[in-house]
């Protein structure tokens, strides 16, 4: 179960900008099934109080949608994504599912353990940075990856990672993508299909 | 009719119909956890699992439309499997704690582990701990029991109207909760204790007061409000351990509201089990006998015209008659009144006083109009039903006044008397949508009745419903929604005084010091001013009446007498003894009866039987009240405001019950759920 | 070997550019209003002459689905839902069409929305995927520009919107009916069928659900005919299909393949062979983890078609193919895959609930030594108990890996375990049912 911060923001509201960007999100749904937009509202919420989401958050999106509080407290709970307590600045999720498992997760997240943090969701000691291990992240070919923020960085092994937090501990973003320079999700050592293709 | 093979014999069966219904049709039992016939359907719990033919996989009979041709079998080794399978898995987690489980005798999980179950655990892993939450005062949790079939949500959600429940987290680490843990607001809140089949949700103020084998049932009537639900009273002894519902379709179905259920620790306390007598301005403890000799000393000293009677909220038809036969007969006097305020009746015809459109009618209507009332608040159980109805035919729901929230949406059309003539005319809006519809209810709350605009309120409605042909055999639109279980049973017995001219005598008398001799039956609610009256009082409870009293006679409460009542809706229903009138408490009628042959003027009838006899002959008597309402017709303008109810406290076994006063003060300060309300 | 030229994602790797300009050149929207001009049953009726099957993971026939929906629209609107929630481990295809070839999706969004009288399209994409979204509302903004969306949608007469929703990190919103809660607004719970989506699906109103993948090659069927699709393959089993061949190879990699490659073909030449050799393969997870895995034995001659997987008792599933070489513990493999649906089971069904954080604990004490003999079967009843007696298929997908490492590793498992404590030191303390936790300290 997500621990509920204990110290909490008294009030919540959208900034003028995610207010608007509110409306275009509701106004995908017809206009009786405003509750659809709950998702999409609630990471409006995450955006704009640094990457988690405080109780008054919950009742805000719950008396925009018009929906009861325990409804959005329960997608809340339900859905991975949400954080209910502060994250780092830079949140790093290591995929540590089969695919990447076997491929070397866990020298990932042994870097994650001496640089940023011994526990998952603490804050490192310069308090920008923190990680948790996630379930599979869908880049399986790209293994071991994983995501900071909203990118992902992939093909990863021990001193590429270490690389990676070293910089963000710094307050730098480092460049997403594949760590080996490889060409998406095409094999490394060269391609064997669609050789000659070419825009018509 | 389509028909399906179960276990090899076939039954007919309706079409909508579930297969798990079909199967109880043909006589196969099927086990459940989630599956309510009253909720709608989760099929989350897998335990009524059965196999179908052509279909690999077992299938949820809870969940599954019933098809023609079907055939199906729930007793073969294949199904056993399966559910010995499922039952595995809830044993797996909930902890092996019966001996000291509130629910133990009672749980669903107990009862079908006999046949499910296995001998031994195979589950050697740790279990799991879930953290109890709070609820409220009412409900007690013990999480790490729940099973998640999540009754107590659907029922919030779609009875109670007020979804307050939730499961959050997910995987093996779902668990129930209120949002933060706030206590549960509904009014019919307590039910999720009868609804959870294991002892997840138990009665917080029954925690371990007793084990289910060990209580006397008495099956009875509930009097917290004109409703009539039917109950269970579980009895140890003296004392009432616990009130449950009882299944009546046409009334409470299976709920019962809260204040139903917890108010029984208020019979335990404040009660009056002795008479006492008021000496130099204090009460004392007296015998009968010097009780009743005072009694009667002093009503000798009134003239009949001095003297008055008024009935309380929770008395029975055999204390209002017999009350009414010892003043008519015994004094001589007819004062008497039943009401609590200035309320209009017209009691000349029974359709004037009652819920005529019956609350199971209230699920066939098309249209309500609510008139200066608070259902939710003033009757919850038919609160529930319109709930009920609003959910399946989406009837539309118009008030008049502004009631706040009653869990299901309405539109208010302000509060002034002028909407009534414009309906009336025709000129208002709604006006077409009633013409529309085929079977309106207007239900007239008794705020709409009081003071001098309450017969312009009652007359015009019903006029309006008359000439437009909503009075009729099948369908009477025409709705009083009385707030007390003695109301309707009392102006039946014609316990009220008033004149063609003035529905309101009697209050005006008592305004005007006329009387001088007052005797409350258990009537607390009723204000005036003492000064010099002598006033008996005659009740169960150490409460208003009784402060005022100086001459008190203990009386037994509904739980400890054999008594009839009838209900908003005019049904006849019959309360049982449960227990036992404490001390020196007797019941009502017998003290009424000995006080009229201590006087020589005997009312006429020794036994219960006989006097039964005659209140039956009472009630069914064609009406013959002269009373003239043409002169009240008048246009009276006015906003009608809905007197508020306080709930958790409206008589005096609520007022005395640690519960209910627990429910109001929290009451106060809660948080709501509601979005508007929010905070 | 597949032609290049019969690949239908040309730029699976973005070698061309994603725009919509390179996407034109490539052929999409080529052709569009002519196809929609022949009318609903034609359309339907050419994909079930592919033979096309949902690439989403049941292989469903895509035509037939299509056929569901009603053919009149009622007083509720019809939707068409692209599954882009893609979080089956060892699955990243689905990705690359989105940020490399969305156009070939969006196409496909408004043929298919044509043939089932859709005029809103949803397109739910996993929330972690969120650069992947940008881009794809980049390429339905593109679209919208050029008229190829909205009014008159392509100058085909037909009105489409679309509109991305994203989830927030739950795999169970892959299963169409959560997917559909979700897009609600609410937990991501899989619904009760019957009724089936088709008929009561979003807001109640008739829906179809598809993969991204097998949106995304309607067109391309459509332009090149049923014929040439059901020419590659095999039959029931036609079409390409790419494979994401992730794990212990030496070139993971997604390649566009025809149905029923032989799985040794598919890693050794795309992938750039096992790590180790072919002789260090130890077991092969075909088709995401949901499918029971397939020894080396059975690699050697395996075809990655639906059918024949069946046959091998395991299934295509997405083509995730997750190759696992001798370096590694297998019971720690399927060990952490129970450990996601664990963590993913929805919970609201009592097996899968209980179960799936059953199976995952006794296969940690397996991997670790501290199981016995007796738990070997009792692992395979638990398997047992939840497959076929859930809601949804999660409760298959997660016992069907545990299955196939029971059916193909017990001797592994049995290397580890040892009889049961009370048997071993005939200790007489029979009410202490942890013995297996003492016994790990004294061994
Ligand atoms: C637990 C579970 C997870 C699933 N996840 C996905 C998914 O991530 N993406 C997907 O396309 N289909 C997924 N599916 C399959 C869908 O339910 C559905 O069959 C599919 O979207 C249909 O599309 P198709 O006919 O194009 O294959 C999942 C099914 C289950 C039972
Ligand atoms: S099988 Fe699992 S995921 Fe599917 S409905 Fe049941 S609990 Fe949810
Ligand atoms: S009673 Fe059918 S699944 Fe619970």
């Amino acid at each position: 179960m997500k621990k509920i911060s204990k110290t909490q923001p008294e009030l919540f509201e959208f900034s003028p900008e995610n207010l608007k960007k509110a409306e275009i999100e509701i106004n995908k749904y017809p206009k009786e099934k405003k509750a659809s937009a709950v998702l999409a509202l609630l990471y409006l919420v995450q955006e704009q109080n640094n990457n988690w989401i405080p109780l008054a958050g919950i009742k805000y999106v719950a008396k925009l949608l018009n929906v009861p509080y325990i409804k959005v407290y329960e997608v809340v709970t339900f859905y991975s994504m949400f954080n209910l307590s502060p994250v780092g600045k830079y949140f790093v999720q290591v995929c540590t599912t089969t695919p990447c498992m076997i491929r070397g997760a866990k020298k990932l997240t042994d870097v994650c353990k001496k640089y940023i943090s011994k526990n998952q969701n603490e804050l490192s000691e310069n308090k920008i940075c923190s990680w948790i291990e996630v379930e599979c992240l869908g880049a399986c070919v790209n293994a071991p990856m994983m995501q900071i923020n909203q990118d992902y960085f992939e093909d990863l092994d021990e001193s590429k990672t270490t690389e990676i937090i070293e910089k963000l501990l710094k307050d730098e973003f480092p460049t997403p993508g594949s760590a080996t320079g490889r060409k998406n999700n095409s094999p490394e050592k060269g391609k064997t299909t669609l050789i000659e293709v070419k825009n018509a | 009719m389509p028909k399906i093979t179960v276990n090899n014999k076939e039954v007919e069966f309706e079409e909508g119909m579930t297969v798990l219904q079909a199967c109880e049709l043909a006589g196969a039992e099927i086990p459940r956890f989630c599956y309510h016939e009253r909720l709608s359907i989760a099929g989350n719990c897998r335990m009524c699992l059965v196999e179908m033919e052509k279909s690999a996989k077992p299938i949820a009979s809870c969940a599954m439309p019933a098809a023609d041709g079907m055939k199906i079998k729930t007793n073969t080794p294949f199904v056993d499997k399966a559910r010995k399978g499922v039952m595995e898995f809830l044993l797996a987690n909930h902890p092996l704690d019966c001996p000291v489980c509130d629910q133990g005798g009672e749980c669903d999980l107990q009862d079908q582990s006999l046949f499910y179950g296995f001998d031994n655990s195979r589950y050697k892993e740790n279990k799991r701990q879930v953290k109890e939450k709070y609820m409220g005062p009412l409900i007690k949790t013990q999480m790490t029991r729940c099973i998640h079939c999540t009754r107590c949500i659907r029922f919030a959600t779609e009875v109670a109207g007020i979804p307050e429940l939730g499961a959050i987290g997910r995987g093996e680490d779902t668990e129930i909760t209120t949002y933060l843990e706030k206590s549960m607001e509904s009014e019919l809140s307590a039910n999720v204790i009868d609804l959870c089949p294991v002892g997840a949700l138990t009665s917080k103020p029954y925690a371990f007061e007793a084990r289910p084998w060990d209580l006397k049932k008495t099956e009875t009537i509930d009097v917290m409000d004109a409703i009539g639900s039917n109950i269970r009273v579980d009895t140890y002894g003296w004392e009432v351990k616990r009130v449950l519902p009882r299944v009546n379709e046409d009334i409470n179905e299976e709920w019962i509201s809260d204040k139903t259920r917890y108010a029984c620790d208020g019979l335990l306390k404040q009660r009056i089990d002795s008479p006492y007598i008021r000496e130099q301005g204090r009460l004392q403890k007296a015998s009968w006998d010097e009780a009743l000799k005072l009694l009667i000393s002093k009503l000798k000293i009134y003239k009949p015209e001095e003297i008055a009677g008024i009935v309380g909220d929770l008395a029975d038809l055999e204390m209002i008659y017999s009350f009414k036969s010892f003043f008519n007969k015994s004094l001589g006097s007819t004062n008497l009144e039943c009401r609590e305020d200035k309320i209009y009746i017209n009691p000349k015809e029974r359709m004037n006083y009652i819920f005529n459109s019956s609350i199971k009618g209230i699920e066939e209507s098309d249209f309500i109009l609510l008139v200066g009332t608070n259902p939710r608040l003033e009757a919850t159980i038919l609160n529930a039903r319109i709930r009920k109805a609003y959910l399946k035919n989406k009837t539309k729901i118009y008030s008049i006044c502004n009631p706040g929230d009653l869990t299901y949406p309405y539109e208010s059309l302000g509060s002034s008397t002028h909407v009534i003539k414009e309906i009336e005319s025709g000129q208002h809006e709604i006006f077409k949508k009633i013409k529309k519809s085929k079977k309106p209810i207007v239900i007239i709350g008794e705020s709409a009745l009081q003071g001098n605009s309450g017969a312009y309120v009652f007359e015009t409605l019903k006029s309006f419903l008359l000439n437009n042909n909503f009075i009729r055999k099948d369908w009477k639109a025409l709705n009083i929604l009385s707030q007390n279980a003695s109301k309707v049973g009392a102006i039946d017995l014609g316990f009220y005084s008033i004149s063609n001219k003035n529905n309101f005598i009697f209050f005006d008398k008592l305004a005007n010091d006329d009387f001088k001799f007052i005797y409350l039956l258990g009537a607390d609610n009723i204000n005036f001013e003492k000064k010099d009256k002598f006033i008996v009082y005659q009740g169960s409870h150490g409460d208003k009446g009784a402060e005022i009293a100086d001459i008190i006679l203990p009386g037994a409460a509904y739980t400890e007498k054999n008594g009839l009542f009838i209900n908003l809706e005019g049904k006849l229903q019959n309360a049982y003894k449960a227990s036992y009138p404490p001390g020196d408490a007797r019941e009502d009628w017998i003290i009424l009866k000995d006080i009229a042959n201590m006087i020589k003027k005997p009312l006429g009838y020794n036994n219960v039987n006989k006097l039964r006899e005659l209140i039956k002959k009472e009630i069914e008597l064609e009406k013959n009240v002269d009373f003239d309402h043409t002169s009240q017709m008048n246009f009276v303008e006015k906003n009608i405001s809905i007197n508020p109810v306080d709930y958790y406290y409206t008589n005096v076994i609520a007022r005395s019950s640690k519960v209910m006063n627990e429910c109001k003060q929290l009451s106060k300060k809660l948080l709501f759920t509601g979005i508007e309300k929010a905070v | 070997m597949l032609k290049d030229e019969d690949r239908i994602f040309k730029n699976l790797y973005n070698d061309l550019g994603w725009e919509i300009d390179s996407a034109i050149k490539r052929g999409d929207w080529f052709q569009t209003k002519d196809i929609i001009s022949k009318g609903k049953d034609f359309i339907i009726k050419e994909i079930k002459n592919s033979e096309l099957r949902g690439r989403g993971g049941a292989g469903f026939p895509t035509g037939l689905k299509l056929s569901f929906a009603p053919k009149e629209v009622g007083s509720r609107p019809h939707y068409l839902v692209i599954n882009a929630d893609e979080s089956e481990p060892g699955t990243c295809k689905d990705r690359d069409i989105l940020r490399f070839e969305p156009q070939k999706l969006i196409e496909g969004c408004l043929i298919t929305s044509y043939a089932i009288s859709a005029h809103t399209c949803y397109i739910y994409i996993r929330g972690e995927y969120f650069r992947e979204g940008q881009r794809l509302q980049k390429a339905i903004d593109e679209a919208y520009e050029k008229n190829f969306l909205g009014k008159n949608a392509c100058g085909s007469g037909w009105d489409l919107d679309i509109y991305l929703h994203y989830g927030a990190g739950a795999y169970i919103c892959g299963e169409e009916t959560a997917l559909l809660e979700s897009l609600e607004g609410n937990k991501g719970l899989p619904r009760l069928k019957p009724p089936f989506p088709a008929l009561v699906g979003l807001y109640g109103c008739p829906t179809i659900v598809n993969n991204v993948e097998t949106v995304a090659v309607i067109p391309t069927i459509l332009k090149k005919g049923a014929k040439w699709f059901s020419s590659l393959g095999k039959p029931k089993n036609t079409g390409t299909k790419i494979f994401c061949i992730s794990g212990n190879v030496n070139n993971p990699c997604n390649v566009e393949e025809e149905m029923g490659i032989p799985l040794k073909d598919l890693i050794e030449k795309h992938a750039g062979g096992v790590v180790g050799g072919w002789n260090n393969l130890q077991a092969v997870i075909p088709g995401g983890s949901s499918m029971p895995l397939l020894p080396k034995k059975l690699c050697d001659t395996i075809t990655m078609d639906f059918d024949s997987l069946v046959k091998a008792k395991s299934g295509l599933g997405t083509a995730g193919v997750i190759v696992i070489n001798k370096d590694q513990d297998i019971i720690k493999c399927m060990a952490r895959i129970a450990r996601f649906y664990k963590h993913e089971s929805c919970g609201q069904c009592t097996p899968c609930r209980e179960g799936c954080g059953w199976m995952w604990r006794i296969l940690e004490r397996m991997a670790n030594g501290d199981a016995t003999y007796k738990e070997i079967d009792l692992l395979q009843d638990v398997t047992k108990q939840i497959e076929g007696h859930t809601i949804c298929a999660f409760g298959e997908g997660s016992a069907w890996p545990v299955q196939g490492l029971i059916r193909h590793f017990r001797k592994e498992i049995e290397k580890r375990c040892h009889e049961e404590p009370l048997v071993k030191k005939k200790a007489n303390i029979p009410y202490l049912i942890d013995q297996h936790l003492l016994e790990k300290d004294s061994a």
